[in-house]
């Protein structure tokens, strides 16, 4: 089964032939030939959660029909199989994210899981009273209160890289943030809310070199960008397969060895232990140990397939094919409205599109458009913090995925018309 | 002076929207009302007066006058400030107890009802709880 992993240009290269018809493989998403309020669904709230191709859900329908049972555990035909599977999905999340060893990858509940999971080990093992935790102000509220919380336990002291006018971090402030006593870098590689791209090179290698642990949230980068762990050398980066094509509940921790075999276990149980004696109990070997209780198997199943159709098409290929539909979609918008304004113009993003229709309220922005059947996330963001810094309630947010198209924009383009001639006098 | 009941006005109001045959004039009527809703002063945008919606912030105002309570908010999405110029039309200068009382089924007839859906976090449904909690705590009195 390894053979048939994709090596690292293979995941960005893809395997099917040029050029990619976008159309086709769009059909393999069920959900998007629906209709909403009577108009076709433009599903343009993919940074919130992805739509999944019917090889996930088939995927999944054939472990439940031929091969269940708990994994790790029987020496019955169906445990092995289901164990096999199971394992045979880490090995593919390793190849995905380049990890070195397929026992650094950790199945978690998703990325929050992941982020607390390392708050309640890290955080509570290695933070001293005035140590510092280094944030940005683009963290996501899950990058955020676990860290309040263990700073709460710890005497720990949370440090914020500012966030510019444009969207993009302020690299001065960061490089004078960051100290000997900065115990941890935990920060957001792209924006769910403005799409920035954040020079994680930089801030990473930076960090190593005052040996400063970095911890990654890849939740917006892992659907868009062809990932590296050993190349970017962060100590651990996290996502969730939801957003991934896969399926919800389901998540990615990815840990250095040197630091998954130092930190303690996070939750005990089943699976996670060696020998348990009320005296004393020792751990399981590396990634069980952090792996308690019976794993979400059908998770790992269709994560699996998730992850092999996009080894087919290519990260590169998904990067540039929602690049295009990300910037059509803002030219149109500048054109088309005169009065709106982007939040988040950072030269390097994905294809997340903030903005603001003159003094239109977001909910009713969004409650027009869902009219119109298109789906758009309005808010916050979980990004309060984001949103106080530039004094709005929140903004409209279009996220696009591969399978979106352009017409799709158009309709937004339409709706937003309508909503416009509705709510601004 | 005397004000038609809770009743009367939520009849009133699903009679208005009949004429409407599309969501379009449905909620352009909505957006009116809100736009009419006297806003209230600043002096009572306070975070006391603040009912929480993760979407949109509803302020409320509640006070007794001659037996009668009298409700003053505002909302900063104009949609739910059309919704809360319909509940104060209906709620504002009627007795505690018919406050109390009311099951503000005029909102399901004219279709709006998914606004008061507590999964829309737009502070709708607290504000009702409030402004009944606030009517119950005068019978006390």
């Amino acid at each position: 089964m390894t053979a048939q992993l994709p090596d690292n240009q293979s995941w960005r290269k893809g395997s099917i032939a040029e050029p990619v018809d976008w159309e086709k493989l769009r059909n393999d998403f069920p959900i998007l030939q629906r209709q909403v309020n009577g108009h076709p669904l433009a599903y343009l709230d993919n940074a919130a959660s992805a739509q999944k191709p019917w090889q996930v859900k088939e995927a999944e329908q054939a472990l439940y029909d031929h091969y269940y049972a708990n994994v790790h555990r029987g020496v019955h035909t169906l445990s092995q199989e289901g164990t096999d599977a199971f394992e045979e999905a880490r090995a593919w999340v390793a190849s995905f994210i380049n990890a070195p060893e397929k026992e650094e990858v950790i199945f978690t509940k998703g990325t929050t899981d992941g982020i607390n999971l390392l708050a309640y080990t890290f955080g509570l093992d290695y933070l001293k009273p005035g140590d510092e935790i280094l944030l940005t102000g683009m963290e996501h509220h899950a990058n955020i209160v676990p860290w309040q919380l263990v700073a709460r336990r710890t005497g720990a002291v949370i440090k914020v890289v500012p966030v510019l006018e444009n969207g993009t971090l302020d690299l001065e402030s960061f490089d004078k943030l960051l100290s000997e006593k900065t115990k941890l870098l935990s920060m957001v590689w792209v924006s769910n809310s403005l799409g920035t791209i954040n020079p994680v090179d930089y801030m990473v290698q930076k960090s190593k070199s005052l040996g400063v642990p970095v911890l990654l949230d890849a939740a917006q980068a892992a659907p868009h960008l062809a990932i590296d762990v050993q190349a970017l050398d962060v100590d651990f980066l996290v996502f969730s397969a939801h957003k991934v094509i896969g399926p919800t509940g389901f998540g990615v921790l990815y840990g250095k060895r040197k630091w998954l075999e130092k930190l303690p276990p996070f939750m005990g149980g089943g699976d996670m232990i060696d020998q348990v004696r009320f005296e004393e109990t020792t751990f399981n070997a590396l990634p069980h140990k952090f792996e308690a209780g019976t794993p979400h198997i059908s998770g790992a199943i269709g994560f699996c397939a998730a992850l092999k159709y996009l080894a087919q098409i290519g990260m590169d290929r998904v990067a540039a094919r929602e690049q295009a539909l990300g910037e059509l979609c803002r030219t149109k918008l500048r054109e088309a409205f005169p009065k709106l304004r982007f939040i988040g113009e950072a030269p390097e993003r994905v294809a997340v599109v903030s903005f603001l229709l003159g003094e239109a309220h977001p909910y009713d922005v969004g409650f027009i458009l869902d009219k119109e059947g298109v789906a758009v996330r309005t808010g916050h963001h979980c990004c309060q913090p984001l949103m106080d810094r530039f004094k709005i309630p929140g903004t409209v947010r279009a996220s696009f995925a591969f399978y979106n198209k352009e017409s799709e924009i158009d309709q937004l383009i339409t709706a937003l018309t309508k909503a416009q001639k509705m709510l601004l006098p | 002076m005397s004000y038609p009941s809770i009743q009367e006005i939520g009849d009133e109001i699903v009679e208005e929207f009949s004429w409407f045959s599309s969501w379009e004039e449905k909620y352009e009527h909505l957006i009116e009302m809100g736009r009419q809703l006297p806003i209230i002063d600043d002096v009572y945008k306070t975070d006391d007066r603040l009912v929480r919606g993760c979407q949109s912030r509803v302020w409320l105002h509640a006070e007794s006058e001659d037996q009668r309570v009298v409700f003053r908010a505002d909302s900063d999405a104009i949609i739910t400030k059309g919704i809360v110029a319909l509940l104060v039309r209906a709620l504002s200068h009627q007795p505690a107890e018919d406050i109390v009382r009311s099951d503000l089924s005029f909102i399901d007839a004219i279709g709006l009802k998914a606004h008061l859906s507590p999964t829309r976090s737009n502070g709708l449904v607290s504000m009702i709880q409030q402004m009944k909690q606030y009517a119950g705590s005068q019978l006390n009195h």
